[in-house]
């Protein structure tokens, strides 16, 4: 089984370096989507890990994209240039910079998930989403990092190989650790956190490291999206931000990969398609103004998934199990 | 030193002012979340939209009563808009929430987000995302505190802060009554305490919990009026801010506690104007929010809050 | 089957040539929704307004010009991406935007490698046509602004100033650095500095200490919303010194909401909608008539001016071929615009006169043009 998946990850890293040198001739609008695809992916596929799989409700996970984002970004300009100028070298230093930022985010994630172990759902969501206002305000009062300037003058390291290496080895992790023995811990606290305490599961455990390892995953696509438009501001982290990510896991069926990975590639290509949308003159001026602002669209697909499909569009087999236990 | 102590004086007074505005916003979260067990989200949205229909009413209703400024009009202003946000809160309720009400708490959660996003969207599609400046309710200044009074003259208070603070006071004064003394209050604690004895008592939970939210939401109504008296200036996105701090109130004092929500409020006021006035505007939003992640981490019930057993 | 497909290829390739063919494309990318929407909202208005205005005269080089407006929702992250469209998909000429500096600087890098020429209506931060050759801009930049009001405060005689700044805004950081750099070496001193943050309805806690410490001015360069809010605290609380500012100041509600309490204020910015010239009466008639008798703020005259040297550029070039038309920009001398005249330097900056007006009777006043 482990065999299997394995054998999978390396495939699907192979057809990323094949696809990687087709993806260079297209253009740089859909190229611009594509990657911004394999971020979505990142993000919504680790957040599901804390949202979908142990049943946590994290409003944050911008926060930890930015720390990614900035780790990694201040790592590259500090050290990229004076290590050689060959192409191993600064790719070298590019991946490490976007470990780092990993790592920096998962050690934030490890302060979030620390209060997180005495608290739930409606107070959790809130505790996260201060989080990621500590975070921002810390970064617009940090002059090394630009504060309320943005930073910039990375160099474009983000490519189709890394982003969707990144996104495959993502996948990867979160399947293989939720499929385990080990993980069944996830959804055991998911579904009756008492009940799972009773069993002699240790659920602070599982709930930090839930935490940490969606953060570690945030951080890393934050690195990619920072080193992709080489230019990061605090306000693109902000709370709108983490509602996107929700709203991909949500769309998708919490606790469902395949299908959040559908609905990232989705919520990314929509906005797209909307703009488009936006510029037919023979629609009235009202839907076009509709079209335009896709958070009036995200928040009416919020409030209807919820009343007639909260298992996500795709569905998610736990939870029609739950139903039917209903 | 008399100036350094008239400034700290100042500052409180600052912070009172502004802290009664979150009280009130507070209470709603508190109230919702006694009867139902969740966060109201949309909560802070409502006031921004009790901002706007005071927005638009208001000229007419002063024309009402004379030309210009005057306290009648403020006050028919003032009710008007706790209506309407009542009836919004009420049918928020009815079209969004009660129809999850035996789902998931994360489930109702999200479609709280959802109606928050939602009305802040709307909102700046159909007022505009521009500022509109508020028209003017009463006309505003400073009382003069007369000379002889000492030291204590330096101090400024303005007739706004006056009845922000005296508003906010009736109408607390005015909810513990109803939640204490009548029967509809009688029935709200009953359902907060166990929904299941109390609909088998013969409490009718939807109407409870619809008069609930229409309470809740008409002191939220009431805190737009109001905090645009004192700031004329309103816009779409008011309320996320607004709605954060009051819900950080909510839960410093101790959520689903009524004194508590009042306290909590005027709190986060108070250390509002004084991280701003002597430590950095900087950090105002982080040292609030790291005030509500300390309260949680050290007394998750909150400063009145009484403790809850977890039951399975 | 592949006979009509390949047929119906080359016709859609052969409309698009012709329709190419009489019209120019420029892009546009503007905060139309989000934070700050209001400032997208007045700077789309007045570059809708310009380009009606060309087409309506004939356009230029015989052809229409076609403006392509995207929305960014105010966020980081989307200028990049609609650039990328504008350039790649919409074939643009050239990009106008954007009023917020930081995504000015997300979106010029992308312009700049892909040699399309850009030009900024009022992104006042430095760094932005820093980015490279094809980045221009029409408005002026924070030191030059920040100093022209010190040097006003030292000829009236105020010499202890406090400062309030917007720490969330880019913009105000700037002009109160070049302030207070530009205020100590005129002689005078910085008794308070304070801040608050963009969306801040509370400013008594910050105006008490600054009361406290007894200015003879306060520079308070931030964004209307805010300052109108402030000048009415400040008059609640005793605080009598005038206030001075920056372009930011000018906004449809500043006095609605302020009411008379910023009398007797001054503040710099780039024209004045009272100019009683030709070119500006012009201008604002035309844009009462198109839009609701709203009277247009600096951020509606800037994006106007940005289409207008753009034009301006595409005709003297005779082409839009990119490196032309970049170098007909740069050599962009003495403009006549509604915000003066207006050169760009070497450095792709506009260099251009500021106006101060003074705040009284319900209305601006003219004070004064300050040359560069």
């Amino acid at each position: 089984m482990i065999e299997r998946s394995k054998i999978l990850l390396l495939s699907a890293l192979l057809v990323c370096a094949g696809l990687s040198h087709v993806a260079g001739g297209i253009s740089p609008y859909y190229f611009d989507i594509l990657i911004g695809i394999g971020i979505n992916i990142i993000l919504a596929v680790s957040l599901n890990l804390v949202n979908g799989y142990t049943g946590q409700f994290s409003l944050g996970h911008a926060g930890f994209m930015a720390v990614g984002a900035y780790a990694s970004s201040w790592l590259t300009l500090k050290y990229g240039s004076s290590i050689g100028s060959g192409t191993l070298s600064t790719t070298t230093v590019f991946v490490l910079a976007l470990l780092g930022g990993g790592l920096g985010a998962a050690l934030s994630g490890l302060l979030v998930g620390v209060p997180s172990l005495r608290l739930k759902g409606d107070y959790l969501a809130i505790v996260t989403l201060g989080f990621n206002e500590i975070i921002k305000g810390v970064i617009q009062n940090a002059e090394p990092l630009g504060a309320q300037r943005g930073l910039g003058g990375m160099e474009l390291h983000t490519n189709f190989f890394w982003t969707f290496a990144f996104a495959a080895i993502t996948i990867y992790v979160v399947l293989n650790l939720v499929g385990s023995t080990y993980g069944r811990g996830f959804l055991a606290v998911r579904d009756d956190e008492i009940a799972a305490e009773a069993m002699g599961i240790n659920t602070t455990k599982y709930k930090v490291l839930a935490f940490v390892l969606a953060a570690f995953f945030a951080g890393i696509a934050g690195g990619l999206y920072a080193h992709f438009k080489q230019f990061i501001h605090p306000e693109g982290f902000n709370f709108l931000r983490s509602v996107d990510i929700v709203v991909m896991v949500i769309l998708g069926g919490m606790g469902n990969t395949a299908g959040v990975v559908v609905a990232a590639t989705l919520l990314t290509i929509l906005p797209e398609l909307l703009r488009k949308v936006a510029h037919y003159e023979w629609l009235p001026d009202w839907l076009q103004q509709v079209a335009e602002n896709r958070m009036i669209l995200y928040s009416l697909l919020l409030i209807i998934l919820m009343l007639t499909r909260p298992q996500g569009l795709f569905g998610n087999f736990t939870g029609k199990r739950n139903q039917r236990l209903q | 030193m008399v100036d350094k102590l008239l400034e700290f004086v100042q500052q409180l007074l600052n912070g009172l002012s502004q802290g009664s505005i979150y009280a009130l916003i507070a209470l709603g979260y508190t109230m919702v979340f006694g009867v139902l067990r969740f966060i109201n989200f949309a909560h802070g949205d409502v006031f921004m939209l009790g901002a706007f229909a005071g927005f638009y009413i208001g000229p007419k209703t002063l024309a009402l009563f004379g030309t210009g400024p005057s306290y009648p009009g403020m006050f028919a202003v003032l009710v008007v808009a706790m209506v309407l946000c009542a009836i919004i809160g009420i049918v928020i309720e009815k079209l969004c929430y009660r129809p999850l009400r035996d789902r998931p708490k994360l489930t109702v959660l999200i479609t709280a987000i959802g109606v928050s996003l939602f009305l802040e969207n709307a909102g700046q599609l159909v007022f505009g995302a521009n500022p509109q400046s508020f028209p003017e309710l009463i006309t505003d200044r400073a009382l003069e505190i007369p000379e002889s009074w000492g030291a204590i003259s330096g101090l400024t208070i303005t007739v706004s802060q006056v009845l922000v603070f005296g508003i906010t006071l009736l109408l607390l004064f005015v909810l513990r009554y109803v939640v204490m003394k009548t029967k509809l209050g009688m029935a709200m604690r009953a359902l907060s305490f166990n929904p299941v004895a109390a609909s088998l008592m013969g409490i009718n939970n939807d109407v409870i919990i619809s008069f609930t939210f229409g309470l809740g939401s008409a002191l939220a109504g009431a805190a737009g009026i109001l905090i645009s008296i004192q700031q004329p200036s309103i816009d779409p996105l008011m309320g996320v801010n607004a709605g954060l701090k009051a819900f950080v109130a909510a839960v410093l004092g101790g959520i689903g506690n009524l004194p508590g929500a009042a306290l909590g409020g005027i709190l986060i006021g108070l250390i509002e104007a004084l991280v701003v006035g002597y430590i950095s505007p900087n950090y105002r939003d982080a040292i609030v929010f790291g005030v509500l992640i300390l309260i949680l981490i050290v007394k998750p019930t909150g400063l009145l809050g009484t403790s809850e057993r977890e039951k399975v | 089957m592949k006979r009509p497909l390949i047929f119906s290829l080359a016709l859609t390739l052969l409309a698009s040539a012709v329709l190419a063919q009489d019209e120019i494309k420029i892009g546009e990318f503007a905060s139309l929704t989000g934070g700050s929407a209001s400032f997208g909202q007045s700077s789309h208005k007045g570059t809708q307004l310009a380009f009606d205005e060309i087409n309506a005269a004939g356009g230029v080089l015989g052809k229409k010009l076609k403006l392509i407006t995207e929305d960014d929702q105010s966020q980081a992250g989307q200028p990049a991406t609609i650039v990328r469209k504008l350039i790649a998909q919409d074939k643009v000429v050239a990009v106008l935007g954007e009023v917020a500096s930081s995504r000015s600087l997300e979106a010029a890098p992308i312009c700049q490698q892909s040699k399309i020429p850009m030009i900024s209506p009022a992104s006042t931060n430095q760094k932005v046509t820093e980015i490279g050759d094809y980045i221009f801009r029409v408005c002026f930049i924070d030191p030059f602004q920040g100093s022209v009001m010190a040097k006003f405060a030292q000829s009236k005689g105020w010499k202890k100033v406090a400062v309030l700044t917007d720490v969330k805004s880019d913009y105000s950081i700037g002009l109160a650095q070049a302030f207070k750099e530009a205020l100590l070496k005129g002689g005078g001193t910085v008794v308070k500095e304070s801040s608050y943050s963009t969306g801040d309805k509370d400013f008594k806690a910050q105006l008490t200490s600054i009361k406290a410490a007894k200015p003879e001015a306060i520079f308070l360069p931030g964004y209307y919303g805010e300052v109108s809010l402030i000048g009415k605290q400040a008059r609640l609380l005793g605080i009598k010194v005038p206030l001075l500012g920056g372009d930011g100041w000018v906004g449809d509600s500043l006095l609605k909401v302020a009411g008379n309490s910023l009398d007797g204020s001054f503040f710099s910015c780039h024209f004045s909608a009272d100019d009683k010239s030709e070119a500006v009466q012009g201008f604002v008639k035309k844009y009462k008539a198109k839009y609701n008798n709203e009277t247009p703020d600096d951020m509606a005259a800037l994006g106007y001016d940005s289409v207008m040297i753009l034009a301006a550029a595409i005709k003297k070039a005779g082409t839009t071929e990119s490196e032309k038309l970049r170098d007909a920009i740069a050599a962009t001398k003495a403009h006549a615009g509604i915000t003066g005249s207006i050169t760009l330097d070497e450095k792709r900056n506009a260099t251009k006169p500021a106006v101060i007006l003074g705040i009284g009777g319900g209305g601006f006043q003219f004070v004064q043009t300050v040359a560069p």
